[in-house]
């Protein structure tokens, strides 16, 4: 009997290399969980029936290409539409043997911080299906919370992979920009995207970034890595320097019960060694969220122009010639939020408000990359709540989108200056995880899964769901 | 309101969206509250300051000029809505 909840990806790899147990029946365990608790937390938009290979299973937010699997971006825009070529995320994993277990719900376009923005219904979160796994990449979160799959890739660009995996109580990575290929995802913010890992454990992270992670030719904004991903073993933070920055910390929203969890962890890094001091980033947290609402927006704008009922997806036929059918299968293929973003970006790029938003913007964003390289001449790593709350109830913020925006008001800083950063749980407040965040300058990867996986032993959180024990 | 009716059906337009009665209220209160709050970045005084357009140092990534496959005409059509002849078909112009 293999218990998908408990099991981590380091152990798949183990079972399933000493031959203890099969690909295939490790695929077929996790199909069957999948049965008996998706049809509550409806975590995945599609599963793959027989597994393509003899490895470990692993599931992708439905943003990454995969040939001869429907691939929606949870847009009705892209309903049936199905990929001709792999992303190279899904080409590496394929490489390192792991086989498709299926796609996990998203935000439309990955936009949004609770997967109901899904134009295919949202997921909930296995804590408390009352309440939202976070988001975009909620679907990833609760797969592999609820032991649906032993790990996933999701995608970030203000926060959709921390965020959410603070809320489902994973671990959860957001890479330094250009460390892993874009070639064959679907498009939200380029200047911003980054596909991640979403495991259970630091090390089953650690993993998975060492798979994908690297130069891809097809994608020229990736680089090399400087040094090669290292598995991390290490259980003390002696002769680490961590930065409290003061205003990520004392941020407006954030929960008591995340407050102290947070509190109670910074006290952990010291007593495993840690020097730890507070820091301040003056203007990258007040004006990180309004920043990144004229930059994503902006680029969403324009990538999302290629969706015209022409080369692929849904097409909305009209009476009157081809403007009309542009104008109809975009109005009735977006929903709500993509067309927000949209307006938002055309308008803060269009003729008279360019320079007063996007330009102006773009010089915010130079400010806070400054602000961050400040602090990193006397901290390795910086430290704060990932999420100012933990997993909120199911339509508490859809009908205000700016509420919805400030989830993200501690992960956007650091993502707008490229930097990498990893959410582990801390612990529960009311039986909700908390995750903490790990920030570090680009390519510190190894850096953070050092403190990560020594935090997490010392924490001893456990991730499986108090409901399911 | 940070914009009008008659602005959010300009950017309508632009951004080839046929919105409904509905959508355009909806969207002309909403679009006011998010310009509202993102106009914070104007309080800066930037003016000595270079913009960011991409978080790396990376320019002028060049490649060698080597010819691949690329994808079989059929494969490039398989998503279409419409076809005809190993084209995209839309409707008249």
């Amino acid at each position: 009997m293999i218990d998908t909840l408990r099991l981590t990806a380091e152990e798949a790899m183990g079972l399933v290399g000493r031959g203890e147990v099969s690909g295939a029946e490790l695929h077929r365990a996790y199909l069957d969980a999948i049965d008996e608790r998706d049809g509550e937390l409806h975590s995945y938009l599609r599963t793959v029936d027989e597994p393509d290979g003899h490895g470990v299973p692993i599931a992708f937010k439905d943003l990454i290409s995969t040939r001869g699997v429907e691939t929606t971006a949870g847009s009705k825009i892209l309903s049936g539409y199905i990929p001709v070529y792999d992303a190279t995320v899904a080409t590496r994993c394929k490489e390192a043997r792991l086989t498709l277990l299926g796609k996990t719900n998203m935000d439309e376009f990955a936009m949004g911080s609770s997967t109901e923005n899904s134009g295919f219904g949202p997921t909930r979160n296995p804590w408390d299906p009352a309440r939202v796994p976070g988001g975009s990449s909620g679907g990833s979160a609760a797969a592999v919370a609820a032991g649906l799959a032993p790990w996933a890739l999701g995608s970030d660009t203000g926060g959709s992979v921390k965020q959410p995996a603070s809320l489902c109580g994973i671990v959860g990575l957001r890479p330094t920009y250009g460390t892993v290929s874009r070639y064959g995802i679907v498009a939200f913010a380029s200047s911003l995207d980054q596909i991640g890992p979403m495991t259970k454990t630091v090390r089953d992270c650690a993993l998975l970034y060492r798979i994908v992670a690297g130069r891809d030719p097809c994608d020229t904004t990736t680089v090399e890595l400087a040094q090669p991903v290292q598995i991390p073993e290490r259980e003390d933070l002696n002769g680490l320097r961590i930065g409290v920055p003061k205003e990520l910390n004392d941020a407006e929203g954030i929960e008591p019960g995340v407050k102290e969890l947070t509190e109670r962890t910074i006290e952990l890094c010291r007593e495993l060694g840690a020097e730890v001091g507070e820091t301040t980033l003056p203007r990258s947290v007040e004006f990180g969220l309004p920043c990144y609402y004229l930059v994503a927006p902006a680029e969403a704008s324009s990538n999302l122009a290629r969706y015209d009922g022409v080369r692929y997806g849904l097409r909305v036929e009209g009476e009157d010639g081809v403007r009309a059918m542009y104008d109809r299968t975009r109005d009735g293929g977006f929903g709500d939020e993509p067309k927000r973003r949209i307006m938002l970006g055309t308008y803060a790029l269009s003729a008279g408000y360019y320079e007063a938003y996007y330009g102006q913007a773009q010089k915010v964003r130079t400010v806070i990359a400054k602000e961050h390289a400040a602090a990193f001449r006397d901290f390795d790593v910086l430290v704060s709540p990932t999420s100012p709350t933990v997993a909120f109830e199911l339509g508490a913020k859809t009908a205000n989108p700016l509420a919805m925006y400030l989830s993200d008001v501690l992960t956007i800083p650091s993502n707008m200056a490229g930097l990498p950063g990893l959410s582990i749980p801390c612990g529960l407040s009311d039986g909700l995880p908390v995750g903490f965040q790990l920030i570090g300058p680009q390519f510190s990867e190894n850096t953070l899964f050092d403190v990560g996986h020594a935090l997490e032993r010392a924490i001893g959180f456990d991730f499986v769901p108090g409901r399911f024990h | 309101m940070a914009i009008t009716r008659e602005e959010v059906l300009h950017v309508a337009r632009l951004a080839r969206l046929e919105l409904t009665e509905d959508e355009v209220e909806r969207f002309t209160e909403q679009l006011s509250a998010i310009l509202e709050a993102v106009a914070k970045v104007s309080e800066l005084d930037l003016s000595e300051v270079e913009p960011t357009a991409h978080p790396l140092d990376v320019i002028n990534v060049w490649a060698d000029d080597e010819p691949r496959p690329c994808l079989p005409l059929d494969d490039a059509l398989a998503n279409a809505p419409d076809r005809e002849a190993g084209f995209f078909k839309v409707p008249p112009a």
